[in-house]
């Protein structure tokens, strides 16, 4: 039996996902009415106990300054990647060349790692193939790379989404680990690491 | 807003949107493999249905149709890459994967 205040613990942690279910609800109505919250509560409570999922651990920090330049960046690599998709589809003079690209991620969290592969699958060019939550490492597949330095680019790219990601949503363990990166990837073994780490340095070596 | 201006913006959203889903058609039956035709039905296709989105709610600007369309835009972008997630997994695992198109494959390189 778990005591009272892991009970509390667990409760707050599943707060905001209820709340989003009740808010989805009425959102699906399209008003407010007292009827709809009580029938809403209801039907999230069912949800919660019959789907029974474990525990995503979200965090609960959010910072609304980083969170609004994340969307605004989000909104506008949506426009971007989509007219590019859409430009490659319909020219005359289209080759197929594409390449699966690993991105080792720094951040040590399902919900980010989540997030990250997301958002990178709706902004320019990746789709997610593979996910490797031990190393936090995403495969994605990616359109029209050409040569190997475009590969680096979509990496450092990914990982600059990471980092905005991390700003708006990530515990401060997260931000923590973003700003010494070098540090602890010198340590893992596998290769992968040691080629992020390379183009992290490139990359942020002069401001972290 | 004057009507013609509303006119003119719905018009412009509406071929904008129109096209995206256009060119995502097009992608599907000319891209090579799976995995580049996910690119073509994921991408265009959100951005295509924001437009039309954007334009319903330009004219019908109620709260109900506004907060709904937002519930449709989010839960479109949410579920379009965990959709393409999977079976961009299940045609790798499968080797439904034209590999001579792939300039690098570190998937298939990977530490185990």
């Amino acid at each position: 039996m778990s005591s009272t205040k892991q009970r509390l613990a667990t409760f707050v942690n599943q707060a905001p996902l209820f709340l989003g279910l009740v808010l989805l609800w009425m959102l699906l109505w399209g008003s407010f009415s007292w009827l709809n919250l009580v029938t809403g509560t209801v039907l999230a409570s069912i949800v919660s106990v019959g789907f029974y999922l474990p525990a995503v651990d979200l965090g609960l920090r959010l910072n609304p300054w980083y969170a609004l330049l994340y969307l605004i960046r989000l909104g506008f690599d949506i426009a971007r990647g989509s007219l590019q998709v859409a430009a490659m589809a319909l020219s005359p003079r289209y080759t197929p060349s594409n390449a699966i690209v690993a991105v080792h991620l720094r951040t040590r969290s399902d919900f980010i790692l989540t997030v990250t592969g997301v958002s990178t699958s709706i902004v320019p060019g990746a789709i997610v193939v593979d996910v490797d939550r031990v190393r936090s490492t995403l495969y994605l597949h990616v359109l029209n790379l050409k040569r190997a330095e475009q590969v680096e680019e979509f990496r450092s790219g990914v990982l600059a989404e990471e980092r905005r990601i991390v700003m708006a949503f990530g515990s401060r363990q997260d931000v923590e680990r973003l700003r010494r990166v070098s540090g602890e990837d010198r340590r893992e073994k596998d290769q992968f690491a040691r080629d992020e780490h390379a183009s992290n340095k490139r990359r942020w070596g002069g401001t972290s | 807003m004057s009507d013609t201006v509303r006119d003119v913006i719905s018009a412009i959203l509406v071929l904008l949107g129109a096209t995206m889903c256009f060119a995502a058609g097009i992608g599907i039956i000319r891209f090579p493999d799976v995995l580049s035709r996910l690119h073509a039905a994921t991408k265009p296709q959100i951005f295509g249905l924001i437009a039309i989105m954007v334009d319903v709610a330009l004219n019908n600007s109620t709260i109900g149709t506004i907060t709904l369309i937002i519930a449709i835009v989010v839960f479109q972008s949410l579920t379009a890459p965990v959709v393409a997630h999977l079976v961009a997994r299940a045609a790798y695992d499968s080797h439904r994967v034209r590999i001579d198109v792939l300039i690098v494959d570190e998937l298939g390189t990977r530490p185990d």
